[in-house]
């Protein structure tokens, strides 16, 4: 089943063409990565994709719901996370999982439920009166995600989820990750680092508006004939 | 060239340094290789002279941090890691400015920056607040170099940096080499360890090890396997379920795991093959910068 359908999906800022007749078919579950360099249109894509910005032309739905003709579906089917904000840092980290769970409308007794079985599974219930921005970066990321992914939303977005973050902390982050993809979320994680594509299932790089490679990691690398995904990119740019 | 013994720093009473000791030798292109918060941009702000340690003592050539801030001012090149140049001022003010901040101009140096400048030159009349990432990025490079420093400090040049940006950047780098002058540079990006002469591995505030990119790879001292499967997190249950590995944690497309002694991949396949996994390949894998920085964290 199909989760995200892009169907020659445009858009134009003026003369400049921004996203160029894309077309792609996302799975429910698959961890897809979306690369490009700055200004490759992947941040336009996403916009479009999260009802934040309209197209020019073309089609796509999104957790079934058309991204033209029922935007307020879509923004309650999807959870959003990235590398520079994504929580309320003078706020506790109990008042952030209230804060979000409200403002995606869920009921208070779900958010009651749901706010100590993600404590649990974090291992933060001492801190739930903590302020995030006490928190160490890495708990902060983890914490962050499990927002995002609090109202079991069919997608969530992620930008550059994991950049920046110890070696240790991120691979716990992407434990997360596929947890949440063998319960059904599917992922799209937006990046510019290649070593970050190359833990999700497919990857599209996009180059001046359009998707120029698409596959997993490993056929792209044999397509390309070269030993890492930077590599991959690297060839396509030039 | 750099020598960094003992430098301690807090603030607020959280420990941003701990005790951080090292050396770089003249001509080096030396890595400050740490995820965010571990303590590099203050290790580089104290050695810019920009901010004072608590305690420690660090000297670039002869000249101590504290006392002999002006002339380390003079010559060191710095380039911090959030965008410093005038926003308002073209490319060409820019480097006219900075040129002349350190008595010099644009003339005497040129050399040193031509294959840099030459690329941005074409907008040299462009404010730089229009520049795109990567051409910001060179006219830095450019700026901190005018004055033709003994020794360039680089925090985080290639963050946020597209991945043909980050390599023409550190193809840069390598070129001050031929030049003589000594480059320290962070990164929150293992991976980049290996463009560097030397490498210093920094967490909370405690350096780990310092050495080449290769000898921290050699001193891996565990078995280390790798797996790839269909159904990662169901591989790594059942890879943990089996008790023989000191970690199993995933790495890209594959799962790495790690073990105190060498294990037969064939006896380990059929285990898992036996816990329903299925499409497995269990090979003896090569360790990389990161296998070695999470066997330091532990």
């Amino acid at each position: 089943m199909d989760s995200i359908i892009i169907d020659q999906l445009t858009k134009k800022f003026g003369s400049f063409t921004a996203v160029d007749k894309v077309s792609l078919r996302i799975q429910k579950g698959e961890i897809f990565g979306l690369l490009g360099a700055n200004g490759a249109g992947k941040t336009t894509l996403i916009k479009i994709l999260t009802g934040l910005s309209g197209a020019s032309s073309g089609k796509a739905t999104v957790a079934g719901f058309d991204i033209h003709r029922q935007v307020e579906k879509v923004k309650m089917n999807i959870g959003y996370m990235s590398q520079k904000f994504s929580l309320y840092e003078d706020l506790t980290v109990r008042e952030n999982i209230q804060l979000f769970g409200g403002i995606y409308g869920v009921s208070s007794g779900f958010i009651k439920t749901k706010t100590t079985q993600v404590l649990d599974q974090l291992g933060l219930q001492d801190s739930a009166k903590k302020l995030v921005k006490s928190l160490p970066l890495g708990w902060r990321q983890k914490l962050a995600f499990s927002v995002a992914i609090f109202h079991e939303p069919k997608i969530v977005f992620l930008d550059e989820p994991t950049s920046g973050v110890d070696p240790i902390t991120r691979r716990q982050f992407w434990e997360m990750i596929y947890a949440a993809a063998s319960q059904g979320i599917t992922v799209l994680v937006t990046t510019h680092y290649m070593d970050e594509a190359s833990y999700c299932d497919r990857i599209a790089i996009m180059n001046a508006g359009k998707v120029e490679a698409l596959g997993s990691p490993g056929e792209l690398k044999a397509a390309y004939q070269v030993d890492n995904i930077e590599d991959v990119f690297i060839k396509i740019v030039r | 060239m750099i020598q960094i013994e003992q430098i301690s720093k807090s603030y607020n009473g959280h420990a941003a340094l701990k005790h951080a000791s090292f050396k770089v030798d003249r001509g080096e292109l030396f890595g400050l290789i740490g995820p965010d918060g571990a303590g590099k941009t203050t290790l580089i702000r104290i050695l810019m002279t920009l901010l004072l340690p608590d305690s420690g003592k660090a000297q670039i050539g002869q000249w101590d941090v504290v006392k002999d801030y002006r002339k380390i001012r003079q010559h060191v090149g710095y380039m911090p890691g959030n965008f410093s140049l005038y926003r308002d001022l073209t490319v060409e003010e820019n480097l006219r400015f900075f040129a002349s901040v350190f008595g010099t101009n644009i003339k005497t140096h040129y050399h040193l920056i031509k294959p840099i400048y030459e690329q941005i030159e074409p907008f040299k009349n462009r404010r730089a607040e229009k520049l795109s990432g990567g051409m910001k990025q060179k006219l830095a490079l450019s700026c901190s170099l005018i004055h033709r420093p003994e020794l360039l400090l680089l925090d985080e040049p290639t963050t946020g940096v597209d991945a043909v940006s980050r390599q023409e950047f550190w193809q840069m780098l390598k070129t001050m080499k031929d030049h003589g002058i000594t480059v320290l540079v962070s990164t929150p990006y293992m991976e980049e360890a290996d463009l560097c002469d030397r490498v210093a591995l920094i967490q909370n505030g405690e350096i780990l090890e310092v050495a080449s990119p290769k000898n921290i790879v050699d001193h891996f001292s565990s078995h280390l396997y790798r797996i790839k499967g269909k159904e990662r997190l169901g591989l790594i249950n059942a890879l943990r379920s089996l008790s023989l590995f000191t970690k199993v944690y995933p790495f890209g497309e594959y799962i790495h795991c790690t073990s105190d002694q060498a294990l037969d991949s064939g006896v380990i396949s059929e285990k898992l093959r036996h816990l329903g996994m299925e499409e497995i390949a269990f090979e003896a894998a090569v360790p990389g910068i990161e296998d070695r920085f999470i066997e330091l964290m532990a």
